[in-house]
């Protein structure tokens, strides 16, 4: 049940993470620029998440075909497998499953980092040091899982296709050809650039979510663990607020 | 002639100039719990002034006040002549490099090695250095505090009283006139703790700095102490010299010194 006490609690989470979000916009294109430091960010998280990524998409688009299939064969369409599973992948379960991914991975690392660092004295230590510990450390880990994850968005979408022809190629066989004439020319720009623009939204959430969780980390190891399990908590239920969002606009712009 | 010499190499207190440090009716609350109320002290050059108080009573909340990462409610801080809380972001990062802190947790970098964590001020402050330049102060500062060969390990492979070292040398790279030590000895061992006192006082020789020393460790009061203020219910409770403490009578400063 839910009490008051939850509801201010909720209410005050929510007023503090938008004025940690407007603090970043207002420090977002004001110099000096920590190029290097997003740079090795990118590499950083791309690095972190790729194999995890890659893998479970493989196995998202094998899995889904081979469960697909028996429907398809019920109503006599087997030959739409690839079609079918490929718009399935592309615009959806690519670009949530890898965001999933991402929030378990970095949202939890970039929220423990941030909070060892908070409750060690070491983001004090940067601004002593000459350096906004805000643009050093947030706004190029927000930044950095901005792009990094639509960038593993693709690379997921293409290895979960690849896993998509192994399931297809298991019970009956299609030339590789003709496999991927079959996905491409079901999708169209209408599946593809939604897809795509929202990950840049779930790599921001993921992000913030993490900056925000460990900037404010309470004292003591514990505080630690907890910032870097609510990250994860947070930012997995922002992006399906996002997706239901976002289904909604391609819905009124018209682009299903 | 070489009588007045002596008379004022003795007790440094009596060569006083401006203070290069000074802190003015200085309070601080967080929300209704007061830390800080009218307190006061000033430092001058060449001084070692330890701020003696319990856990709790407000001690890194003073330094940091001093170093511009908390805004005090009320009350002035001085730092060579500037304002610091009036300071804007550059202004400050200026005074921060006259400034060394060093902190209670040591607050070594994690992801850096020892290395990058000396370079980091050297490079971050808006001060130009070659290469060359940069390797040797960082090493020089590294050999001053005994510890060259652990340049390139990580702080997580060292022990506590090296990592505090490290955080030393850290602390001085920039070769600050005034430097700020929260409890440099907590949580050491006796000799330890001695050896990094031993460097305290080596580095006020060598350079003629001021120390801010926090402490509730006697061993360094007795050894680093130039004057002793006690920091109790939020302000300067009674200030003199060690040998003033000890015999005080009051049963809150005597507390202290048993
Ligand atoms: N950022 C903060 N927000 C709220 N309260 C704070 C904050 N920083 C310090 N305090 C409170 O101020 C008081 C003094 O804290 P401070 O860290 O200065 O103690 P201290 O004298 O350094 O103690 P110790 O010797 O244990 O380090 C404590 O009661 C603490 O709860
Ligand atoms: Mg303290």
């Amino acid at each position: 049940m839910l009490r008051s006490q939850n509801w201010k609690q909720f209410l005050e989470e929510t007023g503090a993470l938008s004025r940690f979000t407007s603090r970043l916009f207002s420090q977002w294109f004001r110099p000096q620029y920590e190029i290097s430091e997003f740079l090795r960010q990118c590499f950083v998280i791309g690095y972190k998440s790729l194999p995890l990524v890659m893998l479970t998409a493989f196995i998202m688009g094998l899995v889904l075909t081979m469960q697909i299939r028996p429907f398809l064969v019920d109503y006599g369409v087997e030959s739409q497998l690839p079609a079918m599973v490929g718009i399935a992948i592309v615009r959806e379960i690519g670009p949530v499953i890898t965001a999933l991914i991402f929030a378990g991975k970095i949202g939890s690392s970039i929220g423990a980092e941030l909070g060892s660092m908070k409750v060690t004295e070491q983001i004090d230590a940067m601004e002593v040091s000459g350096t906004n510990p805000f643009k050093y450390l947030v706004v190029t880990r927000v930044l950095a899982a901005t792009f990094t994850l639509p960038l593993l968005v693709m690379l997921a979408d293409a290895v979960a296709l690849y896993g998509t022809y192994l399931g297809v190629n298991i019970r009956s066989t299609t030339s590789f050809g003709l496999f991927w004439t079959q996905v491409f020319g079901s999708l169209s720009f209408g599946d593809v650039l939604p897809a795509f623009v929202k990950s840049f939204f779930f790599g921001f959430a993921v992000g913030i979510v993490g900056c925000y969780k460990g900037y404010h980390s309470k004292k003591g190891t514990e505080g630690v663990g907890r910032s870097a399990n609510s990250a994860v908590v947070l930012s997995s239920i922002l992006i399906f607020i996002i997706d239901l969002i976002a289904v909604q606009i391609t819905d009124v712009l018209g682009l299903n | 002639m070489a009588l007045q010499e002596e008379t004022a190499g003795t007790s440094r207190v009596l060569q006083k100039g401006a203070p290069v440090l000074s802190v003015q009716h200085l309070c601080k609350s967080f929300g209704s719990h007061t830390v800080l109320n009218d307190f006061c002290v000033e430092l001058y050059e060449g001084e070692n002034v330890v701020v003696l108080g319990k856990s709790g009573s407000g001690k890194s909340v003073l330094i940091k006040c001093i170093i511009g990462l908390l805004k005090p409610d009320s009350g002035s801080i001085t730092v060579l002549g500037e304002d610091i809380p009036s300071l804007n972001d550059e202004a400050l990062d200026t005074i921060r490099m006259k400034i060394g802190f060093l902190f209670q947790s040591n607050a070594l970098y994690d992801s850096m090695t020892v290395r990058q964590n000396l370079e980091f001020p050297l490079r971050r402050h808006s001060i130009n250095l070659g290469q060359e330049q940069v390797d040797q102060l960082v090493h020089d500062a590294l050999d001053d505090v005994g510890l060259a060969h652990t340049m390139d390990m990580m702080p997580a492979e060292l022990s506590g009283g090296m990592r505090k070292r490290v955080a030393l040398a850290r602390t001085l790279i920039l070769k600050p006139s005034i430097i700020l030590y929260d409890e440099p000895t907590t949580g050491l061992d006796p000799i330890t703790s001695r050896e990094i006192i031993q460097l305290i006082k080596n580095v006020q020789q060598k350079y003629h700095a001021a120390s801010l020393i926090i402490s509730h460790d006697m061993d360094c009061v007795r050894m680093v102490a130039d004057r002793v203020v006690m920091l109790i219910e939020g302000r300067n409770y009674r200030e003199g010299s060690y040998g003033a403490m000890i015999s005080e009578k009051d049963p809150l400063i005597k507390a202290f010194f048993e």
